[in-house]
């Protein structure tokens, strides 16, 4: 059972005219198992939340704490978090040239696992989980991102999941730019991580249409940098009927 | 043994092609204060295929030089190692030459000749290694419809002093492709340069260096569009890390008013890896004809992009590891083009130790 529990959290990010506030005191637990949406218009500052958590350097920490079963995440390094079981799906998944897929997944799993996968189950591990994910194995040579569409960049991201296998994850937009296909097969292998890890997943989205795969515990609405409304599965039928115009005007 | 003529210019450094090459660290090489020893360093290594010929003869050069070094090198010797495929010969495995013995006290001046005849087709590879001071003439020359893929690896040790031309002579529908590898050595200067002859010929030149603390490292291209109808790409890669990393690329290109439907490309990348290192790019183009399918360039010099090291590390990879797979990535476009996979895992584990050297 693990906990990460974020309090107060406040951001800002660096620009080229100087720091600005994005997040405004953010408070939020998730347990193992719990899947919390969170909900908000563009610009509210949820991408500026789970890059915080994943501790991209842009972002610069101004006050409260996140903590990963007590430990300290913010004193972290970025892929120490990574080794404490964090893990973010990123909602633009960087292209790294001339690095293959399958040697950046063998990389990071060795990484994470502190010894390098036999290489016969490794190969069968990464074959069925891009096989789940209706991925072309071809995909294993090319080079990471390059050249992939979005949808192919976002099953890339949830094969990580997968493989990875972190207590927690973050999901910035994974649905955003999916057809419907895409989108079950998506959302079925986030669940399947959930069902076999037991995972607690930060599932951040602008549109509630991956919710009916994807079945959420909690739904928080996140405007101008912080929640200000929370509730149970309901709270997105509301949402999906009146949008965020309410929030926004607050 | 003798001692070098003084009857050449000796560049003082205010000329173009001198302007960036430290000259007091090329051991007399340039001025001919060097001491000349006859050492005939380059040897073949394993079996010679049938079709393939390695000797020493006695040839005139196949293409005038302007460059001062190269004369002196002409001018003092006559004796020309001749690696030499026959016509029509197709080779399947790589021919490899590599160097045996070497000094820093006297300087070789060495002289070589690689001739493809008609339709030949092979790979030949140059390892270039051990100490030495070292100024090399190297011509190739392509006959009709023949094809080289031309691998220099430059892994000498820290103290050599290597300055060449790499000058191919291409004829009509004849491919050639040059990768130079640059990793080792004091002063290393390679003028890699093309004359296509006949229309239908083509040239890739394709290079990676990676110069650490007090390496100098030049290339300097010159292709010589002197023919309708021929083709050209240049794709240059380096890093630098370390106090005083010094890396020169020119790619001068040079369209000619005769030569229409000319297509040329060239492309630069450094990736500079700590402070006090310098990288100088310069792209040249001169063309004399608008009749050109196309001709362009482009340089750039960056640092390690953050979000890629980001993307990396948030799948647990440490920030040493994340490099070392940029940087390996950067290089690995070139390095895969060797077509040896035993030298390009070995060349990519000396990436690694220089990455590791520099603790960048
Ligand atoms: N690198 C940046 N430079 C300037 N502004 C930024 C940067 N990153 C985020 N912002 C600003 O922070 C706010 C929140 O952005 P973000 O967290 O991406 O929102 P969301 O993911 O909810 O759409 C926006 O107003 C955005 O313009
Ligand atoms: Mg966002």
């Amino acid at each position: 059972m693990s906990v990460l529990e974020i309090r107060g959290l406040q951001v800002s990010v660096d620009t080229e005219n100087g720091a600005v506030d994005i997040l405004k005191g953010v408070d939020l637990t998730i347990k193992s198992g719990e899947t919390h949406a969170i909900m908000g218009p563009n610009g509210s500052g949820k991408s500026t939340l789970a890059y915080s958590i994943a501790g991209h350097p842009k972002y610069t920490i101004k006050g409260g704490s996140v903590t990963l079963d007590g430990a300290d995440v913010l004193e972290m390094t970025v892929d120490e978090r990574a080794k404490a079981g964090l893990f973010l799906a990123m909602q633009y998944p960087v292209e790294v040239p001339g690095v293959s897929v399958s040697n950046f997944l063998r990389t990071a799993a060795t990484a994470l696992r502190g010894e390098a996968p036999k290489l016969r189950t490794w190969a069968a591990e990464v074959k069925e989980a891009m096989e789940a994910l209706n991925m072309d194995p071809s995909f294993a040579t090319r080079n990471v991102n390059e050249g992939f569409s979005g949808g192919e960049k976002k099953r890339h991201e949830i094969m990580q999941l997968e493989l990875l296998k972190p207590k927690m994850a973050i999901l910035d937009e994974t649905d955003s730019g999916l057809d419907v296909d895409a989108l079950r097969i998506v959302s079925e292998g986030v669940n399947r991580a959930k069902a076999n890890n037991d995972l607690g997943v930060l599932l951040i989205t602008h549109y509630t249409r991956i919710l009916k795969y994807i079945k959420p515990d909690f739904v928080h609405v996140f405007a101008n940098g912080h929640i200000v409304e929370e509730g149970g599965p309901d709270l997105a039928d509301k949402l999906e009927a009146n949008g965020y115009a309410d929030y926004v005007s607050k | 043994m003798s001692v070098l003529t003084t009857n050449y210019l000796t560049p003082t450094g205010r000329e173009e092609a001198w302007r960036f090459t430290p000259l007091k660290r090329l051991r007399g090489l340039h001025d001919g204060s060097a001491r000349v020893e006859a050492r005939n360093s380059l040897v073949i290594k394993g079996q010679l295929p049938a079709g393939v010929s390695f000797g020493r003869e006695n040839l005139d050069a196949l293409a005038a030089s302007d460059d001062v070094i190269i004369e002196r090198v002409r001018g003092e010797n006559r004796d020309v190692a001749h690696l030499s495929i026959a016509a029509d010969v197709e080779l399947s495995d790589a021919v490899f030459l590599t160097r045996n013995g070497g000094s820093l006290d006297s300087a070789e001046l060495s002289r070589v000749r690689i001739t493809l005849g008609a339709h030949a087709k092979a790979t030949v590879v140059f390892e270039n290694i051990g100490e030495t001071l070292l100024a090399e003439d190297l011509e190739i020359f392509l006959a009709p419809g023949s094809s080289l893929n031309f691998v220099s690896l430059q892994e000498f040790d820290a103290k050599s002093v290597y300055t060449a031309r790499h000058h191919a002579v291409v004829d009509k529908d004849a491919t050639f492709k040059s990768i130079n590898v640059t990793v080792g050595g004091d002063v290393v200067r390679i003028l890699p340069t093309v004359e296509f002859i006949a229309p239908g010929a083509s040239a890739e030149l394709l290079g990676v260096y990676f110069a650490t603390a007090g390496q100098f490292f030049e290339h300097r291209m010159h292709v010589d569009h002197a023919v309708p109808h021929a083709k050209s790409r240049v794709n240059y890669k380096g890093a630098l890390a370390g106090q005083d990393a010094h890396t020169v690329w020119i790619g001068d290109v040079l369209i000619r008013a005769v030569a229409e439907g000319t297509d040329t490309y060239e492309l630069n990348r450094n990736l500079l890896l700590s402070n006090g290192a310098r990288a100088d790019s310069v792209p040249n183009l001169e063309i004399e004809t608008g009749e050109i399918v196309g001709a362009g360039h482009a340089s750039t010099t960056g640092r390690f992009d953050d979000e890629q090291l980001f993307y990396l590390m948030s799948r647990g990879i440490s920030l040493e590891n994340a490099r070392r797979l940029v940087v390996r990535g950067f290089f690995s476009e070139i390095i895969n083009e060797i077509g040896n996979e035993e030298v390009q895992e070995r060349l990519m584990s000396r990436i690694d130790g220089e990455l590791e050297k520099a603790g960048a």
